[in-house]
C-alpha cells in the first residue's frame, strides 16, 4: 500500500514531509531547504492522490510519470519516495553523508521510483514531452507530470518544450510550477520577470490555471482535471518559499541555508510538535 | 552516406518497432522515404536541438530507439548537456547523427564545419562513437547500433560519398577494417577520408611503396586486441583525421599505449589557422595537407 495513503489526509502526509526534509538537510548541513517546502503540499496531493501508481513496484508498466525538473529539491522527493514505500527511509538518515545512496540532486541511481536524473536546470520538461508523446503514438492512456521551479522557466529549452507540447496537443502532460518567487540570486522580479505567466502558457498552447499552491483541495482538482481541446495542462501554483517554517518564509537566505539543531527544533515544533510518532529516526 | 543511412534505418523499421527518427527540421529530400513509410515513427522537432534531445530520452523511456538528426554541429554542441544528462547518463538507446561531419559543408562556412565534434563526443561516459568511411560502413553501422541498444553518436559525410568497400565487411564496434595491405607504413583513418588514404596508398604502390590502409569506423569503444593485430608490423603510422586535433590517435594511445610505443606515430588534421578560409571540401583538406598527394609527400619525407 502507498505509504502517503496511511496520513489521514494530503495535509498530514504533507507536514510529514516537510519535517522529514527538516531533518534531513539539519543533519546533511546541504542547501535548497527553501525550494523543498514550497512544494511539500504539491507532492503530497500528487503522490498521495493523483498519480496511478503502485507502491510495490516502481518500475510497474502502466504508471503515471512524475519528473521533477527542479532537481535541487533533492531532499524532499526522496523523503515522498520513502514514504511511499520505494526508498528505504535508513537512506534519509544518510542523506548527502559520504558514501551515500541520496545526494544533493535528483537521480536514479541507488534511488527506486526516480523516473529521471536531473540537477541542470530546463531538462525535464523536454523530457516529459518525448515520454508523452512516445505514449500517445503507442496508445497510451498514462499521464506525465512535470514540476518546475520559477526560475528554471529562464531557460530556453522549457520554451522549446512548451511550444513543442501545446503544437502536437500532449493532453497527457501537465507541468507544475512551482511559483515560489525567489531564485538563487534574487526575486524572480528582480531577476528575469514571467509575469504575465499565466498567459504565456496560454499563448503556446496550453490549458493554464493559477492556484494557491499550498490549497490541497484546489491543487487536486487541477491535477485531476483532464483538459479541453487536446491541450496540454500547466498549473502556475502560487506558493510560499520555506513554507510551513515561519522563519523560512520568503527569504533568499534559505534557499542556500542549513538549519542549525535549534532552527531545525523550533521548525519541527511548528510542523506538529517537538517528537513525532511518524519520524523515521528520532534526533 | 545520409541516403544509405535513411534506407539501412528503414530497412530495419520494417521488422523491429523500435527505430524512431526525429529530425531538427532538416534533411529535405532525404528523410521522406523514412517518414512516408513510418509516420508514426517519424518528427520534426523543430529547429530546437535541445529540446529534440530531451524528447528522443523521453521516447526512449517510452520503449523507442530514437535517431536525432541535423547538420555538423546542431545535434551535438547546440544541445551537449542533453546529450551528456539525459541519454548518456541513462544509457538510454539514443543515437546522435550529425551530417557533414569535418569540412563537408565547405563554403557554407565555421558554423557548419564539425571539426571538434568526435574529441567531444568521445569525452562522454558510455557513448559509442561512429564514423563510417563510406555508405556500406554506414549500413553496417545503423545495424549495428540499434543492435547494440546504447547510446551512439553517428558522423556522417553529407552526401555522394564513394563506396570504398566492394562487398560488406565484417563490421564489429570496436573493430578496425583493413581495406588495403601493407607491411611497414600505415594510414589509419574514420569518415570519407578514408577514400585519401585509398588514393594515396595508389600513388605510393606505384612507388613500390605498400600502405595499409586502416578505416577505424569505431573511436569509442576499441577492442584493444584488435588494435594490435591492424598495427602488428607497421613502423610508421599516419593518423589521418578530417578534425582538429587526432581523436582516433587520442583514442588508441588511451586504450593501449603499447601500440604506439612500438611505432612512431604522425598526427595529420586540419589546420586550426584556416577556419575562416572558404571552398569545397578538398580545397580546405589540400590547404592542411590532407588531399592526397600532401599526405604522400609526407610519408615520403617520413621515409627519407
Amino acid at each position: 500500500m502507498n505509504g502517503l495513503k496511511r496520513f489521514k489526509s494530503s495535509e498530514a502526509a504533507a507536514r510529514q514531509l516537510r519535517r522529514d526534509t527538516i531533518m534531513m538537510i539539519e543533519r546533511s548541513k546541504t542547501s535548497h531547504i527553501g525550494s523543498c517546502l514550497s512544494m511539500a503540499d504539491i507532492l503530497a496531493v500528487l503522490y498521495r492522490d493523483v498519480l496511478n501508481l503502485d507502491a510495490r513496484d516502481p518500475k510497474w508498466v502502466q504508471r503515471d510519470i512524475y519528473l521533477q525538473s527542479k532537481g535541487h529539491a533533492a531532499a524532499i522527493l526522496y523523503a515522498c519516495l520513502a514514504r511511499v514505500g520505494y526508498i528505504d527511509p535508513v537512506e534519509l538518515a544518510r542523506f548527502c553523508q559520504d558514501g551515500a545512496s541520496l545526494g544533493g540532486h535528483v537521480t536514479t541511481h541507488g534511488a527506486p521510483g526516480v523516473e529521471l536524473s536531473v540537477g541542470s536546470l530546463g531538462h525535464a520538461l523536454p523530457v516529459g514531452a518525448g515520454w508523452a508523446l512516445g505514449m500517445k503514438r503507442k496508445g497510451k492512456t498514462r499521464r506525465v507530470f512535470v514540476v518546475l521551479s520559477d526560475g528554471e522557466c529562464d531557460e530556453g529549452s522549457n520554451w522549446e518544450a512548451a511550444l513543442f507540447a501545446g503544437h502536437h496537443g500532449l493532453d497527457n502532460l501537465s507541468a507544475i510550477v512551482d511559483c515560489n518567487g525567489i531564485q538563487s540570486f534574487g526575486s524572480v522580479e528582480e531577476v528575469m520577470r514571467l509575469e504575465p505567466f499565466v498567459q504565456k502558457w496560454r499563448d503556446f498552447g496550453w490549458q493554464a490555471v493559477e492556484l494557491n499552491g499550498h490549497d490541497h483541495a484546489a491543487l487536486r482538482q487541477a491535477l485531476e482535471c483532464r483538459t479541453e481541446g487536446g491541450k496540454p495542462l500547466c498549473i502556475i501554483a502560487r506558493t510560499v518559499k520555506g513554507r510551513g517554517v515561519s522563519s523560512m518564509e520568503n527569504a533568499l537566505l534559505w534557499h542556500y541555508r542549513s538549519p542549525s539543531k535549534d532552527d531545525a527544533d523550533a521548525a519541527l515544533i511548528e510542523l506538529g510538535g517537538a517528537s513525532c510518532e511518524t519520524d523515521l529516526w528520532t534526533r | 552516406m545520409r541516403n544509405r543511412f535513411v534506407d539501412a534505418l528503414s530497412a530495419i523499421a520494417e521488422t523491429d518497432p523500435r527505430p524512431f527518427l526525429i529530425t531538427g527540421d532538416l534533411g529535405f529530400s532525404v528523410l521522406e522515404r523514412f517518414q512516408n513509410c513510418f509516420p508514426d515513427r517519424f518528427l520534426n522537432a523543430g529547429v530546437a536541438e535541445q529540446n529534440m534531445t530531451g524528447l528522443a530520452a523521453g521516447l526512449a523511456m517510452a520503449g523507442y530507439y530514437p535517431f536525432t538528426y541535423s547538420i555538423a554541429n546542431f545535434p551535438t554542441l547546440r544541445c551537449l548537456e542533453q546529450i551528456r544528462n539525459d541519454i548518456c547518463y541513462h544509457r538510454l538507446p539514443v543515437c546522435v547523427v550529425a551530417v557533414g561531419g569535418g569540412v563537408a559543408y565547405g563554403a557554407s562556412g565555421y558554423s557548419h564545419h564539425a571539426v571538434e565534434d568526435l574529441a567531444i563526443m568521445r569525452a562522454l561516459d558510455g557513448m559509442t562513437v561512429l564514423a563510417p568511411a563510406d555508405p556500406v560502413e554506414t549500413a553496417c553501422a545503423v545495424e549495428a547500433i540499434v543492435a547494440a541498444g546504447r547510446p551512439a553518436y553517428l558522423r556522417l559525410g553529407k552526401g555522394g560519398e564513394p563506396n570504398l568497400h566492394r562487398s560488406k565487411p565484417g563490421f564489429v564496434i570496436g573493430r578496425p577494417l583493413m581495406l588495403r595491405a601493407g607491411t611497414e607504413i600505415c594510414i589509419a583513418a574514420s569518415g570519407p577520408i578514408v577514400g585519401n588514404a585509398l588514393a594515396v596508398a595508389d600513388m605510393l604502390a606505384a612507388d613500390g611503396i605498400a600502405v595499409r590502409v586502416l578505416s577505424f569506423p569505431t573511436l569509442n569503444p576499441h577492442e584493444p586486441d584488435a588494435l594490435r593485430a591492424a598495427f602488428e608490423g607497421i613502423g610508421n603510422a599516419f593518423f589521418l583525421e578530417e578534425h582538429f586535433g587526432n581523436p582516433l590517435l587520442a583514442s588508441i594511445a588511451e586504450v593501449a599505449p603499447d601500440i604506439l610505443a612500438k611505432m612512431r606515430s604522425h598526427p595529420l588534421s586540419l589546420a586550426r589557422t584556416n577556419k575562416h578560409v572558404l571552398g569545397s571540401r578538398d580545397y580546405l583538406l589540400s590547404l592542411s595537407g590532407l588531399a592526397p598527394d600532401g599526405i604522400a609527400a609526407r610519408i615520403r619525407q617520413s621515409l627519407g
